[in-house]
């Protein structure tokens, strides 16, 4: 095998990239069974939701334990607006906006806690939401008679392949811009990033704000797709931690590694789930400590050795 | 209504004493290994479910079960030490609470789902003979059980006190919690102070889930509710100090009880938690811990 070159190797990577999108447009054209249409619509609703995650837990190394705020903010608001007579898109960007001030109002004070209570501060952040919107909302939001009567799945699916497709670029965007190299450096080592005069807390803050605001759109897009939920259950502490565990396993701080993580997440629980309830949780469960305690850098870590030691035997 | 509010300070008390039980177990793990063990409340779970199955299948009392409860724990303890959380003891401090932290997680999800399995999501409690009995006292009520659970909880924070006191292994302990690389050099053996404190804090877990199986009901879901309690508790008390932590737990009972009484009952958890929120913003050291440095 001739060794391909580093702009032949990117050319490819850019064809694959294009053709699987392609594959994703034309999907709900093909495929006319709406439970896979469904089950496309979670594996892309987790795409966004874990690679959201991680521009703040990835790329700047800040744990949050209560990105199902952000989620659940950006649900509510959208939910709001959409069946209040706004357009679905004031009402999508509404929705990330929301979870974008939620996350500054919080963002200040949080960083103030270094490291461990950082995670814990955001998690019962969350679930003071959590149990609040349960008390406050209890009932189920439905969606009225006349617009279940037009209901399409078509064109949710493809408003989550957008948000898909929007949050991994700018995740690209972000890390090959001078903005990332600033947060990646403060994730590093903050007293020397500082030193060198990147403020630690305004890249943090830059990190938080964008993870949040596509956790509010991914949630706004949640609540233009469901039928009937209660408000509650997008706020639920689920989210947050089924999103962290495929950034862990997919690979933290790459691109790819979230999308693998979410792909290889909802196909398991797929699989279990016909056979018994929430099995793939402890199947998903055991994997994350293995990843934890023994593959740090997850599948796109495992996949960098074997292609390095194959790249050394050619 | 003065009556009504002595009697929701009870109760406040009464669970209060609990919550310091299981944030005790918790806290003496993070002082000594700066493990964060998230899974905390999953091992009260499987204590309050220990008692539950041995007063459901051989009517064993659930006060005379409680050493079975301690010894299912201290087993499971040393099982989860040994398989996973005696693998970062060399970590350097901040990645070793935050792996730690990861992985807990994981055992957390692993537990509470293979719970669900094996023993459906039903609320269960132990209904004894006894469980009814009350006793009055100038009009306001005490249940036996509950009674009973925080004088378990008084005896064993002072039986921990002393142990951590008088004993040359609590010495050792506490040795480790000051400065492990001195304790080291002075000859402690620091992966074995390290599984003894794990251990110790799973059994603490155990008996405060036997006895909120007793007074209270234990559902497979009730892990994460604990270790939030827990840590809200941990960090209200202050570090290093299990008088502190216990005293802290009563705070969360009774803040939360008057927060039933004065607010709305729906509003009891977030009120802790909107506290926890507070301290550790504004006073991190805890409210009774002293000042780092």
């Amino acid at each position: 095998m001739s060794r391909t070159s580093p702009e032949q190797s990117r050319r490819i990577q850019i064809i694959f990239i294009l053709l699987l999108i392609a594959i994703l447009v034309a999907l709900p054209q093909v495929i006319k069974s709406d439970s896979t249409i469904n089950l496309a619509v979670y594996v892309l609703l987790f795409v966004s939701l874990a690679s959201s995650w991680n521009i703040l837990g990835g790329f700047s190394g800040q744990t949050n334990l209560g990105h199902a705020a952000f989620f659940g903010a950006g649900a509510l608001t959208t939910r709001m607006l959409w069946l209040s007579g706004w357009n679905l898109f004031p009402s999508l960007l509404a929705g990330g906006l929301v979870a974008v001030a939620l996350a500054l109002l919080i963002g200040v004070p949080a960083f103030r806690l270094r490291g461990v209570y950082f995670a814990i501060g955001t998690l019962a952040l969350s679930q003071i939401l959590y149990i609040t919107v349960g008390n406050m909302l209890p009932m189920i939001s439905s969606l009225p008679a006349q617009d279940l009567a037009v209901y399409q799945l078509a064109p949710r699916y493809y408003l989550f392949l957008a948000i898909a497709l929007f949050t991994i670029g700018a995740g690209y965007a972000l890390i090959n811009s001078r903005l990332g190299l600033g947060i990646m450096a403060v994730r590093e080592e903050e007293d020397a990033a500082e030193s060198l005069g990147v403020s630690a807390l305004k890249h943090k803050l830059v990190a938080l704000a964008l993870s949040a605001f596509f956790g509010g759109l991914t949630g706004g897009a949640f609540a233009f797709y469901h039928v009937g939920y209660y408000p509650q259950l997008t706020f639920g502490p689920e989210w947050t931690f089924d999103a962290l565990m495929m950034v862990y396993i997919g690979g933290m701080g790459t691109i790819v590694g979230p999308i693998i993580g979410a792909v290889f997440f909802v196909i398991l629980r797929e699989l279990l789930a016909l056979n018994l309830a929430e099995m793939h949780l402890i199947v998903f469960g055991t994997l994350f400590i293995l990843v934890v305690l023994f593959l740090p850098g997850g599948f796109m870590g495992v996949w960098g050795k074997i292609s390095k030691a194959l790249a050394r035997q050619q | 209504m003065l009556e009504a509010l002595a009697q929701n300070l009870v109760y406040g008390i009464l669970i209060g004493a609990l919550y310091g039980l299981a944030a005790v177990g918790l806290s003496l793990v993070f002082g000594v290994t700066k493990f964060l063990n998230v899974s905390h409340g999953e091992l009260l779970m499987l204590g309050g479910y220990a008692s539950f199955w041995l007063f459901a299948l051989w009517k064993v009392d659930p006060f005379i079960s409680l050493p079975a409860a301690i010894i299912f724990l201290l087993v499971a303890g040393v099982v989860f030490y040994k398989l996973l959380f005696g693998r970062m003891v060399k970590l350097a401090e901040g990645d070793k609470i935050q792996n730690t932290l990861l992985v807990g997680f994981g055992l957390s999800l692993i537990l509470q789902n293979l719970a669900l399995q094996f023993w459906t999501a039903d609320t269960r409690s132990i209904t004894t003979a006894y469980s009814g009995a009350v006793f009055s006292f100038a009009g306001v009520r005490f249940p036996l059980v509950r009674v009973a659970s925080l004088v378990i909880a008084f005896v064993l924070i002072v039986a921990l006190q002393l142990f951590l006191r008088r004993t040359y292994t609590g010495k050792a302990l506490r040795a480790t919690v000051e400065n492990w690389e001195a304790a080291t050099l002075m000859g402690i053996d620091i992966q074995r102070v390290y599984l003894l404190s794990f251990v110790m804090g799973a059994a603490l877990a155990g008996v405060a889930g036997a006895l909120v199986a007793v007074g209270y009901s234990i559902e497979p879901a009730m892990g994460m509710s604990w270790t939030l309690k827990s840590l809200v508790v941990m960090v209200l008390g202050g570090l290093g100090s299990i008088t502190g932590t216990f005293v802290g737990g009563i705070i969360l009972g009774v803040t939360e009880s008057a927060t039933g009484f004065f607010l709305s009952l729906t509003y009891r958890e977030v009120v802790g938690l909107v506290l926890f929120l507070l301290v550790l913003v504004f006073r991190p050291q805890g409210l009774f811990g002293v000042k780092e440095g």
